[in-house]
């Protein structure tokens, strides 16, 4: 297939997968501003995921304080940012629009109408009641787009691009919200008791653990637990290892003649979180081991763009 | 999406147009009675939801087209109406066989130009209104093209005057666009009153695409078994983007930009995800000046940089080949007629609308005596664009147009306003006529064939006759009544 399509698929599935991991954060912080909470330790939350997203100078560039509204209004429908969960959708369909002759026509009736819809839904001149109900909606979107793209796709290298973006980028992003907590993690603090639940149920909530948390270890939220659950769980769709595993074996199925150090440094991110455990990685230290996870992932997503995506002239 | 170079015409004078679904009494024409009827029996809530059905349905799968000088990224939807235009078998075979026999005059008109030149030396066209012509490309004299075919699709736009007649106001033998519209108007009439077409007799359109790459793959360079075809686009903001993207999909073949094509030895590459893979043939949907900035425009960023050399070479084939403007410019229609009888022995089928060519001085004496009755077009011109609608324009505007004629009269052609036929047509108003012309559809490759019907443009506005799209033009579904 034309590099140009597999780089648009590839752009696309990383776009609509980001629009709805930031849903997910407004919505877990959306639903924590609803009870009776700590305005502190909500703005800070707000403020550290900001931080982990690189969000934080475009916020600055328009708003004076941390207002959890503010900050609702600028993730979810801010249509000068370039990093709210509208102009992903706008982008994800843009790149759709550049190939819809690649995708089945109910993927991109999918993708096309998701960002009509959007548009509509942003344009509402009240949306003060509303933001829970858009980033409920754009996860549904979200969900819809993945069970077409399974349920209607060959499966060719159209398809494997597409998941190489979704798990490449959903990796990315659970990597950051694990930044944005990391201090909770620090030792000691697994002394057992929690320094506070709202925190852990964010962080749950976001990526979709909460319930799973409760079904998979039927006990208190202790900090080692939630790590072992989110990083290293091969059945947890949204942990470091599952979305390793998927990018690894997505890649095998598109190889190419200049792609093997590519496929090996996939295959070696892989067989490192299957092989670790969890004390080894929180006793040298959860934030480098994220932060050298997050340049691991640049790399291989710098590395797919030139063996496949934006081969150099000439190749 | 404007389909190609313009067809605007004037605007209706004293004789009454003709009316394709009744006769003068007000009685129906028989091809039409028993949609009349199913008509009559629908209540006007059905039709008015349907029209919003097939509004949200064109919206959701984006059959729409791009916007140039609105806020980036505006997409308009083409107007479409429900009301089919119907033609009866008898006129639709007369109709093809002059298509056809047109289309391949004007091939052989091109394979002559730059080639022998024998229709200039018999001077049955004077010499420099071709070669001093912009479109004429020096670079394609003496180069020889798969099957001497140049223009492979060419969409002919068709009228029919106050008697019935059908005329040819245009060929468009560069990239001519709007089949994408033909087909989903049937598919979408299909999908909101499936009854009708149990009741009647359609011929089916559906096959376009694949004629179109039959024909396609027919006029690969010789020697290659299984040739490569792609379908080359400026990109999702060029205004026909949904109709290269539709057809890249309907064919099964890869829809490219200039960017992932390069030439290496005289021969075309696409780059892909699995290395360089060899290209024989491009459907081109950009025009000749941006193909390739070594040879052309160079600052064009579309383009493929060697493409011209390596199509010298014979180891590509473009569709429609570079050089066939020469051949749709409104100074040489005029001679289209001459061009079947030197090349085929023919005499026309289908008719030329009357044209005063300004450059000779009784035309021009004629015309300028005549401006407030005439429609005056810039041989260049496309679109609706740089014309003037003489009985729709005011003295000063006729005036203004005066000068401009007498400064450079070479540059302009004159018709005359023709009473356009009509069809009925949904307005605000209820069903009301409407203007509307016809572009049919001709593949040349082994043969030449036409799919049943084409695209019919609607004028939406009351007594407007222009029906180009960028200009508040709609679009019908037009069927070809088998039996």
């Amino acid at each position: 297939m034309l590099s140009r399509t597999a780089d648009h698929l590839y752009w696309m599935s990383r776009y609509i997968e980001r629009a709805e991991s930031l849903a997910r954060l407004v919505d877990a912080h959306y639903r924590m501003s609803l009870l009776p909470h700590d305005d502190a330790a909500l703005a800070q939350s707000l403020r550290y995921t900001m931080t982990a997203l690189q969000m934080e100078e475009a916020y600055w560039a328009r708003h004076d304080t941390i207002e959890p509204r503010a900050v609702f209004e600028f993730v979810s429908l801010d249509r000068e940012f370039s990093g709210s969960i509208l102009s992903c959708l706008r982008v994800a369909r843009e790149n759709a629009r550049a190939v819809r002759g690649s995708l089945t026509s109910e993927l991109w009736e999918t993708l096309n109408s998701t960002w009509l819809d959007a548009r509509t839904l942003a344009a509402r001149s009240s949306p003060h009641a509303d933001i829970g109900q858009f980033v409920e909606w754009v996860k549904e979107r979200s969900h819809l787009t993945r069970g077409v793209t399974i349920g209607t796709m060959l499966r060719d290298e159209a398809f494997h691009f597409s998941r190489i973006g979704t798990f490449l980028e959903r990796a990315d992003s659970t990597a950051r919200i694990l930044t944005a907590h990391q201090t909770d993690f620090q030792p000691g603090a697994d002394a057992g008791a929690v320094p506070d639940p709202f925190e852990w149920s964010v962080l749950l909530r976001a990526l979709s653990a909460f319930e799973v948390y409760r079904r998979v270890y039927r006990d208190v939220i202790t900090p080692v637990k939630v790590a072992q659950l989110l990083i290293l769980r091969d059945d947890m769709p949204r942990s470091l290892l599952r979305c390793c595993k998927e990018v690894y074996s997505n890649l095998r199925s598109v190889k190419n003649e200049h792609s093997a150090e590519t496929e090996r440094r996939a295959g070696e991110m892989h067989a490192m979180l299957h092989f670790t455990r969890m004390e080894d990685i929180l006793s040298s230290g959860l934030p480098e081991f994220l932060e050298q996870f997050l340049g691991r992932v640049r790399d291989l997503g710098d590395r797919i763009a030139y063996d496949f995506l934006v081969p150099p002239a000439e190749a | 999406m404007d389909f190609a170079s313009g067809s605007t015409k004037g605007i209706l004078l004293g004789n009454k147009p003709y009316n394709e679904m009744y006769l003068s009494d007000g009685t129906t024409r028989p091809h039409y009675l028993s949609y009349e009827h199913w008509l009559k029996e629908q209540p006007a809530e059905r039709l008015s939801q349907k029209r919003a059905e097939a509004d949200a349905l064109f919206h959701r799968v984006g059959i729409t087209f791009a916007v140039y000088g609105q806020e980036e990224g505006a997409e308009r939807l083409i107007p479409f109406d429900i009301v089919p235009r119907v033609l009866p078998l008898e006129e639709w075979i007369r109709l093809e066989g002059g298509l056809k026999q047109r289309v391949r005059a004007l091939n052989a008109f091109i394979h002559d130009i730059y080639h022998d030149q024998q229709i200039l030396k018999a001077g049955v066209i004077p010499p420099e209104q071709v070669l001093c012509n912009s479109q004429y490309r020096p670079e394609m004299q003496g180069v020889d093209v798969p099957g001497g075919i140049y223009a492979h699709i060419a969409g002919i736009d068709i009228v029919r005057d106050d008697a019935g007649e059908f005329l040819v106001l245009e060929d468009n033998l560069r990239v001519p666009s709007g089949v994408s519209y033909m087909l989903e108007n049937r598919k979408m009439m299909m999908r909101l009153f499936p009854e009708l077409f149990s009741a009647h007799r359609v011929a089916p359109v559906d096959h376009y695409p694949d004629v179109l790459l039959d024909n396609l793959r027919s006029v690969a360079p010789t020697g290659v078994a299984d040739p490569t075809v792609v379908l080359m686009t400026a990109g999702a903001h060029n205004s026909a983007y949904f109709e290269h993207a539709f057809l890249a999909q309907q064919m099964g073949i890869e829809l490219v930009e200039g960017q992932d094509l390069f030439v290496r030895d005289e021969a075309v590459f696409m780059r892909t995800t699995q290395g360089p893979q060899r290209v024989d043939v491009i459907y081109r949907r950009i025009d000749d000046d941006f193909l390739d900035p070594l040879a052309f425009r160079p600052d064009s960023m579309l383009g493929v940089p060697g493409l011209l050399t390596a199509y010298r070479a014979g180891h590509i084939t473009i569709a429609n080949a570079i050089g066939t403007g020469v051949a749709d410019d409104k100074s040489i229609y005029p001679y289209v007629p001459e061009m079947i009888r030197f090349y085929l022995g023919q005499s026309p089928i289908i008719a030329n609308v009357h044209t005063w060519m300004l450059r000779k001085q009784d035309d021009l004496d004629y015309v300028l005596a005549h401006l407030p009755e005439l429609v005056v077009k810039e041989v260049h011109g496309a679109g609706g664009y740089g014309m003037l609608i003489g009985p729709a324009s005011t003295k000063a505007e006729i005036e203004a147009f005066r000068h401009q004629i007498i400064a450079t009269p070479e540059r302009y052609i004159a018709q005359p306003t023709l009473a356009l036929s009509t069809s009925p047509t949904f307005t605000g108003q209820g069903l009301k006529p409407r203007h509307i012309d016809l572009r049919p559809f001709v593949l040349s490759g082994r043969d030449v064939t036409i799919v049943p019907g084409g695209l019919t443009r609607v004028a939406l506005r009351e007594g407007s006759l222009v029906v180009n799209s960028s200009q508040g033009g709609g679009t019908k579904d037009t069927w070809v009544l088998e039996a």
